[in-house]
C-alpha cells in the first residue's frame, strides 16, 4: 500500500490547483437549487465553500465561532496549510487555551468565495466548460462573500453564531455579517479594519493588479489553461503590498539600511539591502501559494467595499436595531486601516444605542499587529469573549482558567 | 442567596451612585476610569452598562475585564449617542475635567432619562481656608494636584453647580454632600453648609418638560 499522498510530490502549483479542485479540507457544495444572488445581480450555482472546523459544537449549538479571513488568507486558521506545510495562519489566537479558545468554542473558518484553497473561485474548473472559470467568474463583493457562508452556517444547524472575528477584510466580513444577518450574531468582533474602503487603499490595489496583469504569463486571465504562470506580476503585487502592511518604524527597526550579506554595496540591481531580500522573499512565496486570478477579485471585492454606501450614505443604518454586541480593535500604527475608520464604525454604533466595546492597541507593527503577538490584543479578545460567554450561558471550559 | 456586596475598599460617591441606580437598568459611565464603578453597578444593580474613557491602557483594561467601554473623550463622543439611549448617564469626578461642562452636562440629560454627576467641592472650608490664608491654589487630600499638573479644567462650587443645573433647566431629584469620611450631610441642612461642609456632591437630575 502506498502510505505517501500523491500530493507529497507536487509542485507547490500543482498542489494548490489540485487543492482548489479537490480541497483536503472539509466543504460544502450548495446545489443548483439554492443559487446565490449576488450583488453583481448575476446568480452563482453551483458553488463550493470549503471550510476547516476546531473544537466541538455544544449540544445546543450556542458556542461557535466564525473566523473570517484576510485577502490572502485560507481556512487553515490554526493547522498546517497543506500547500506551504506552515503552521496555521492564526494560532497565536486560535487554538486549545488561546484567546479564542477551542476547548471552549466551536471554531469555523470558511475559504471565501472567490479564493483558491477549495471554495468556488475563478481557478475552479467551471463544470459547464470544463476549463477553470478564468475572468468569466463574476465580480464578487464582501457581501457576497459573507451570503456564501450562510449556508454553511446551516448546514452545520447553528441558529446563531456566538461570535463572528476577523482582522482586515475579515473585518470587513464581521461588519457585512452583522449588517446583512445580524439576529444570526450574537457578539462581532472587528479588528484593523474599515466600513469603506479609501481611495489610498483602492490604489495600492490597482498598483497589484496592474503588475499581475503586465505580466505577459497572465494570457487574459487564462495562463491555468494555457500552462502559464504571472508569478513575476504577482509577486510584485505581493510586494507592494506587504509594504503597506508594515509600518516605516517596524521596517526601519527590522532592516534599517542593512545590506545582505554584503560588505558594501555591489553597484548593481541585486537585492544589496535586506529589505529588497525581504520583499523579494515575500513575493517568491506567495505566488507558490496563491492564484492570481483570486488576487485580482479579491482585491476588487474589498475596493467596492462601502458599508455607509449600502444604507443610504449613513452607516448606522447598517446596524440600526443590531442586538450584537461589539468589539472594535485597532493599532495605533496601522495606516492601511488606521484608529479613525474604526471610530467611525464605533460612532455608528452608538448612534444606534449599540453594545459596543472599543480598543486601540498600541503597537508599532503596522497592520501586520493583528497576527502578531500583541499580548494587549490577546487580554482584550479573551475579556471580551469570556464575559459575552457568560451573558450567553455558555459554560467554561473542561477546567478553569 | 446572598446579596452582593460592594468591596471593601469601594469610592464612596461610588456607593452613593450605586443606591440611585434602579436594578437592571441601562447605565453609560462617562469617564469610567478603570471601570470600579461600571463592575459595582453590574454586580450590585445587574445593569446594562456602557463606559466611555479617555486613557488608553485604562480601557484596554476594562475591556480585558469584560465591561463594554470604548475609548472616548466626553467633550467630543457624546454627541454620537441617541436622545434617551439610558436609564442613567453618569459622570463621576469628571465634569470638572471636561472643556465644555456646560455642553456635556446638556449632553448627559439628553442621553439619560436622568444625570448623576459627582464632583469635587471647590467650596469646601479647607480649600477656602488654603486659598484665602495662603493665597495660592489650594492641594488638599480631595484635589491633590498642583494647578499647572491637575487635569481639572473647571472646578466649582456646590452653589455652582447647582446654578449650573438651573442655567441647563435641569431638575434636582437628589442631592448629597459628603465628607471625606463619607459621612453624608443631612438633608436638612442649608445648601451653604453643604457647600462649606461637603468635600465632594452626587447630584441627580432630570431633564424638565419642553426642554
Amino acid at each position: 500500500m502506498n502510505t505517501v499522498s500523491p500530493r507529497e510530490f507536487l509542485t507547490p502549483t500543482d498542489a494548490r490547483v489540485l487543492e482548489q479542485n479537490s480541497p483536503s479540507s472539509d466543504y460544502l457544495d450548495v446545489p443548483a437549487t439554492r443559487p446565490l444572488r449576488l450583488d453583481c445581480d448575476r446568480l452563482l450555482a453551483p458553488f463550493r465553500i470549503a471550510y476547516k472546523t476546531y473544537g466541538e459544537l455544544n449540544a445546543d449549538k450556542s458556542n461557535a465561532i466564525l473566523v473570517a479571513h484576510a485577502l490572502t488568507g485560507d481556512q487553515y486558521v490554526a493547522s498546517e496549510n497543506p500547500v506551504t506545510k506552515k503552521p496555521g495562519w492564526w494560532e497565536t489566537m486560535v487554538g486549545p487555551g488561546k484567546p479564542i479558545d477551542t476547548d471552549r468554542f466551536f471554531v469555523i473558518c470558511p475559504n471565501v468565495l472567490g479564493g483558491c484553497m477549495g471554495s468556488t473561485g475563478p481557478a475552479t474548473i467551471n463544470a459547464l466548460t470544463g476549463k477553470p472559470w478564468g475572468l468569466d467568474f463574476p465580480v464578487i463583493t464582501i457581501g457576497d462573500m459573507v451570503d456564501a457562508h450562510v449556508p454553511l452556517i446551516d448546514h452545520l444547524g447553528i441558529d446563531q453564531l456566538f461570535s463572528v472575528v476577523g482582522g482586515s477584510m475579515g473585518g470587513m466580513q464581521v461588519l457585512e455579517w452583522a449588517a446583512r444577518h445580524g439576529s444570526r450574531v450574537y457578539t462581532a468582533m472587528p479588528i484593523a479594519t474599515a466600513a469603506w474602503h479609501s481611495s489610498q487603499n483602492i490604489a495600492f490595489h490597482e498598483v497589484g493588479r496592474q503588475a499581475v496583469m503586465a505580466d505577459p504569463d497572465w494570457r487574459q486571465g487564462r495562463y491555468l489553461e494555457l500552462g502559464t504562470e504571472p508569478r513575476n506580476g504577482l509577486a510584485v503585487a505581493r510586494m507592494a503590498a506587504h509594504i503597506t502592511y508594515l509600518s516605516e518604524e517596524a521596517l526601519q527597526r527590522k532592516f534599517g539600511r542593512s545590506l545582505q550579506d554584503l560588505a558594501a554595496k555591489t553597484f548593481s540591481f541585486n537585492a544589496d539591502f535586506q529589505v529588497e531580500s525581504y520583499l523579494r522573499h515575500q513575493g517568491s512565496t506567495f505566488v507558490d501559494r496563491f492564484d492570481a486570478n483570486s488576487y485580482l477579485y479579491i482585491t476588487r471585492a474589498i475596493d467596492y467595499f462601502d458599508l455607509a454606501a449600502e444604507h443610504g450614505d449613513v452607516l448606522a443604518g447598517a446596524f440600526k436595531g443590531t442586538t450584537t454586541r461589539f468589539c472594535v480593535i485597532s493599532f495605533t500604527s496601522d495606516w492601511l486601516y488606521p484608529t479613525r475608520g474604526s471610530r467611525e464604525i464605533v460612532q455608528a454604533l452608538n448612534a444606534v444605542a449599540a453594545n459596543v466595546s472599543f480598543v486601540e492597541i498600541e503597537s508599532d507593527k503596522g497592520h501586520d499587529a493583528f497576527l502578531l503577538e500583541e499580548p494587549e490584543l490577546f487580554a482584550a479578545v479573551r475579556g471580551f469573549l469570556n464575559a459575552a460567554a457568560e451573558k450567553r450561558g455558555l459554560k467554561n471550559g473542561p477546567e478553569t482558567r | 442567596m446572598l446579596a452582593p456586596v460592594a468591596p471593601p475598599n469601594t469610592r464612596v460617591d461610588h456607593l452613593l451612585i450605586a443606591e440611585m441606580v434602579a436594578a437592571g437598568s441601562r447605565v453609560l459611565d462617562v469617564g469610567c476610569g478603570d471601570g470600579a464603578l461600571l463592575q459595582l453597578l453590574a454586580d450590585t444593580k445587574n445593569v446594562d452598562g456602557r463606559g466611555i474613557e479617555v486613557a488608553r491602557e485604562r480601557v484596554n483594561a476594562c475591556v480585558a475585564r469584560g465591561l463594554s467601554v470604548i475609548q472616548g473623550d466626553a467633550d467630543r463622543d457624546l454627541l454620537d449617542y441617541p436622545d434617551g439611549a439610558f436609564d442613567y448617564a453618569i459622570l463621576s469626578l469628571t465634569i470638572q475635567a471636561t472643556r465644555q461642562p456646560k455642553t456635556v452636562l446638556e449632553n448627559l440629560l439628553r442621553i439619560g432619562r436622568s444625570a448623576i454627576v459627582s464632583f469635587p467641592n471647590f467650596g469646601h472650608w479647607q480649600v477656602r481656608a488654603r486659598l484665602t490664608l495662603t493665597g495660592r491654589m489650594p492641594v488638599t487630600e480631595n484635589l491633590p494636584d498642583a494647578w499647572y499638573v491637575s487635569p481639572n479644567a473647571h472646578l466649582c462650587t456646590i452653589k455652582d453647580f447647582a446654578n449650573l443645573c438651573r442655567v441647563v433647566n435641569a431638575r434636582v431629584e437628589r442631592a448629597v454632600a459628603f465628607n471625606a469620611s463619607g459621612q453624608k450631610l443631612g438633608t436638612w441642612i442649608p445648601l451653604t453648609v453643604h457647600n462649606l461642609m461637603g468635600e465632594k456632591a452626587v447630584f441627580m437630575l432630570t431633564r424638565t418638560s419642553g426642554h
